[in-house]
């Protein structure tokens, strides 16, 4: 019997700040391993606080794969500016792409933990948003 | 054949961390790397949580010293029951990590 190779959800780290993001991507490497595609981005395009649209369609890009990916976020406008994101995105990926409710380093660690397992968009979701008191 | 008999063991906590975050991500990965459903548990009689959920190994927070208890059922119980119960006995392999400063 013949397997597909697996194919993993991958994870996108939104932070206000790029030092945050980068500090949860190295905890999501080093905990989790390489198994998962993995991207950030953090700080508006001056350098300052903030986030980017433009960058946050960067890293979805380079954490895409067929199974989807979902997005950790901090405060508010990384939520908004995700979610501007993705719908910025083609129809066909636009569908593939989730943020979560969760708490953004934790929530990056364990997406990525139940990515790596191999599980569908909506499990790695859910695992994520689980951290969160119902 | 098929059993119902869940496979059972157990495997004393030896590394100084206890279940922590680092540990669990190892328990659930490998887990996950088998069709058996997989629970844990602090006691024999329970309460049972899935080795599969991240989340709920997490919050498991078994110190050094404690007993992991194991039940898994389906195909591969057997295969997952000894692959956790050696990565418990081996520490989660780290003993070269952080904090490992004496042999």
């Amino acid at each position: 019997m013949t397997r597909k190779p697996q194919v993993n959800v991958g994870v996108v780290i939104v932070s206000h700040s790029s030092k945050v993001a980068e500090g949860a991507a190295d905890m999501v490497r080093q905990m989790v391993g390489e198994a998962v595609p993995l991207a950030f981005t953090g700080g508006n395009a001056d350098g300052g606080l903030g986030t980017d649209v433009a960058a946050i369609l960067a890293a979805i890009d380079r954490a895409w794969t067929p199974a989807g990916v979902v997005i950790l976020v901090d405060l508010g406008g990384a939520e908004t500016n995700s979610e501007m994101a993705v719908e910025m995105l083609d129809e066909a990926r636009r569908g593939r792409v989730s943020v979560c409710n969760a708490p953004i380093v934790e929530g990056a660690v364990i997406a990525a933990t139940e990515a790596s397992g191999g599980s569908p968009l909506e499990m790695v979701k859910r695992m994520a948003e689980e951290l969160s008191p119902q | 054949m098929t059993t119902e008999t869940p496979v059972i063991a157990s495997a004393l906590l030896i590394n100084e961390v206890g279940l922590h975050a680092r540990p669990a991500v190892k328990l659930t990965q490998l887990a996950k790397s088998f069709r058996a459903a997989v629970e844990l548990a602090l006691g024999p009689e329970g309460p049972w949580v899935d080795a599969k959920s991240p989340v709920r190994i997490m919050r498991v927070k078994a110190p050094k010293g404690a007993v992991l208890h194991f039940r898994a059922s389906g195909g591969d119980a057997d295969a997952a029951i000894g692959a956790l119960v050696d990565l418990v006995g081996r520490g989660f392999d780290e003993a070269a990590g952080e904090g490992a400063g004496r042999a």
